[in-house]
């Protein structure tokens, strides 16, 4: 009963994952009636595309910029998930709670289409912001062009997006913190925010610790589509990240073993940072996405 | 209303306040774009002229633009096609995770650590955009709407988390159906199926909304503009700033109705339209939200 997805995981993740090493190739698709055929005639050229893609200096501008997003939402966006989880849960009326929650988790299920249209409709230069401002006389900004605050805006793109879903997790972690921990500490005298460093903080450390291992695997990619579709209102030098590289450097100039070979850097930067984080998560004690058991 | 613990310290005025500032902006924050994008979608041309662009004050109902928009034409199309994929594309992949996971919650069915592994390994490995391209191309899908579905058709996340909630079904339920002479096929649709209907309203949905969000895929692999699903049209018109072809130019001609509505009007009432069927699957799945993923998830 497997077998129909297993064939389609083959088909789509695997076989693509093998074909990878066109990366060593000349790839040349008219070699051939087809891919598998183009493959076989085309000419082998050791790390040629790795060497024409490191000397590259786009190659290293798209890497510097997926890097700076993901650290700048490293620190401006992953902790407020937390924050909004322990605020939440201080909520006593379950009314107001599940109301707060059923419209926060809500943009989480809209495309980034509908996304990047919502910030341009409310703050791009014929936005609501603007026409408001027009009306009172002032001279409008245009926030969505300026690729001098692009990082800005991406970032407050993900967080209006996925703020609220974010926070399921922390949420279930939070209730599964046995309340009698809460109950001694008060009885003994801990206040508010010694409680919330001394219980709540460690409980929450596990699911913590794992989401951070997963972004960093995924240092390298900060997302796709936000990108493609801001890239022409900001310009390359600021959209530019590693994945919009790939499309526009190979797949639309057709450069194949080039397009391969930043994918498979890409890949295997994110497979060593996966695996190293992991590591460091059980020197340090924690679980972390997988143990050897 | 629940009650507050005797030993918990009543809230500080300021605390409460400052609490309560934090949860509405967050809260006017998504509802106000939303009601804003609504408001200008049937908003009459004066309006839109009066304000120079978009509007937040509603000041009249003017469906003009939703009218226009289902007259036939691009967007009625687009639509058509994103409901075939989202419908098409759900069943297809409900039905194979459903089975997979069948298969994969039993242990000592054949293959069954490597095979899940298998999947499992998928979150490991990037296989890369270029690779990805040329297999479904070279496999005859570039232009095929299938080329929409069957590479994105297998989340192992879902997978897992309709895995782990069969491992919950006890196997003597299962045991005693098969004394009773089931086969493998009747247990799965008489006995697991109705005892997991949460997590596969979940699953569904998240594989629903999927197919209809999905954009960057039909930039790939679509070429002929006939078969774009909606929010390649919407890119286009709205982030690319070209005008709606709606009706095919024939102005609608219903008595008391704009026949050219204005061309912002329009695009808001295709982001609208884009936005609804998240909104109307949504409040049937939310509450199985935690019952279905997290217990999905904390238990795998």
């Amino acid at each position: 009963m497997t077998a129909p997805a297993a064939l389609l995981v083959i088909v789509f993740h695997y076989v693509p994952t093998l074909g990878n090493i066109i990366a060593f190739q000349d790839y040349n698709p008219f070699v051939g009636d087809n891919p598998l055929e183009s493959f076989l005639n085309s000419e082998w050229i050791g790390f040629g595309n790795f060497q024409t893609l490191f000397e590259d200096p786009d190659f290293w501008d798209s890497v510097r910029n997926t890097l700076s997003i993901t650290l700048f939402q490293l620190i401006f966006f992953f902790p407020l998930p937390i924050f909004l989880a322990i605020l939440l849960n201080s909520v006593l009326s379950p009314r107001i709670r599940g109301f707060v929650q059923s419209v926060v988790y809500l943009p989480h299920f809209f495309s980034w289409v509908l996304v990047v249209t919502f910030f341009v409709q409310m703050l791009g230069g014929a936005g609501l912001l603007a026409t408001e401002m027009r009306q009172a006389g002032i001279e409008p900004w245009n926030i969505m062009a300026n690729p001098h605050i692009f990082i800005f805006v991406v970032t407050s793109e993900a967080i209006w997006k996925d703020l609220g879903w974010g926070t399921i997790v922390f949420l279930a972690a939070l209730s599964a913190i046995d309340t009698t921990l809460y109950e001694a500490a008060a009885a003994d005298g801990a206040g508010r925010w010694r409680r919330l460093w001394h219980i709540t903080l460690p409980g929450l450390r596990p699911v913590i610790v794992l989401l951070l291992i997963l972004r960093l695997g995924d240092a390298l990619s900060v997302g796709f589509e936000q990108y493609i579709l801001q890239r022409e209102a900001v310009g390359r030098q600021a959209a530019e990240v590693l994945d919009t590289f790939v499309y526009y450097q190979a797949i639309v100039p057709q450069q194949w073993g080039l397009g391969a070979a930043a994918g498979l850097f890409k890949g295997a930067v994110g497979l060593i940072l996966i695996l190293v984080a992991n590591k460091a998560a059980h020197k340090m004690g924690e679980p972390g996405v997988y143990s050897r058991s | 209303m629940n009650r507050r613990p005797v030993w918990e310290e009543k809230p500080g005025l300021v605390g409460l306040v400052g609490k309560g500032v934090v949860l509405a902006f967050l809260v006017l924050a998504v509802l106000l774009p939303l009601w804003s994008v609504l408001v200008t979608s049937l908003a009459s041309r004066e309006t839109i002229n009066a304000t120079g662009g978009m509007v937040f004050r509603p000041r009249e109902f003017d469906p003009s633009a939703y009218l226009t928009i289902f007259s036939g034409g691009e967007i009625s199309r687009a639509v058509w096609v994103s409901t075939m994929i989202s419908v098409g594309g759900t069943a297809v992949s409900l039905t194979l995770t459903v089975l997979a996971a069948w298969g994969l919650s039993r242990p000592g069915s054949l293959g069954h650590r490597p095979l899940l592994f298998l999947f499992l390994l998928t979150f490991l490995i990037y296989p890369g955009l270029v690779p990805s391209y040329l297999v479904v191309t070279g496999l005859g899908l570039k232009d095929s709407l299938w080329s929409l579905i069957l590479p994105t058709a297998i989340s192992a996340f879902n997978l897992v988390v309709v895995r782990a909630f069969f491992m919950n079904v006890p196997s003597e339920l299962i045991d005693s159906a098969r004394i009773d002479g089931a086969g493998e096929w009747r247990i799965l649709l008489r006995i697991i199926l109705p005892l997991s209907k949460a997590v596969v309203a979940v699953v569904g949905l998240f594989y629903a909304v999927g197919y209809w969000n999905a954009y960057f895929n039909s930039v790939l692999y679509i070429d002929t503009s006939s078969k774009w699903p909606i929010q390649r049209v919407l890119q286009t018109y709205i982030l690319g700033g070209q005008s709606p072809h709606v009706t095919g130019n024939v102005p609608i001609n219903i008595p008391g109705v704009n026949a050219y509505p204005p061309s912002l009007a329009v695009k808001m009432a295709v982001v609208v339209v884009t936005v609804v069927p998240a909104l109307i699957v949504y409040p049937f799945v939310q509450r199985y939200f935690t019952k279905g993923v997290l217990t999905g998830a904390v238990k795998g």
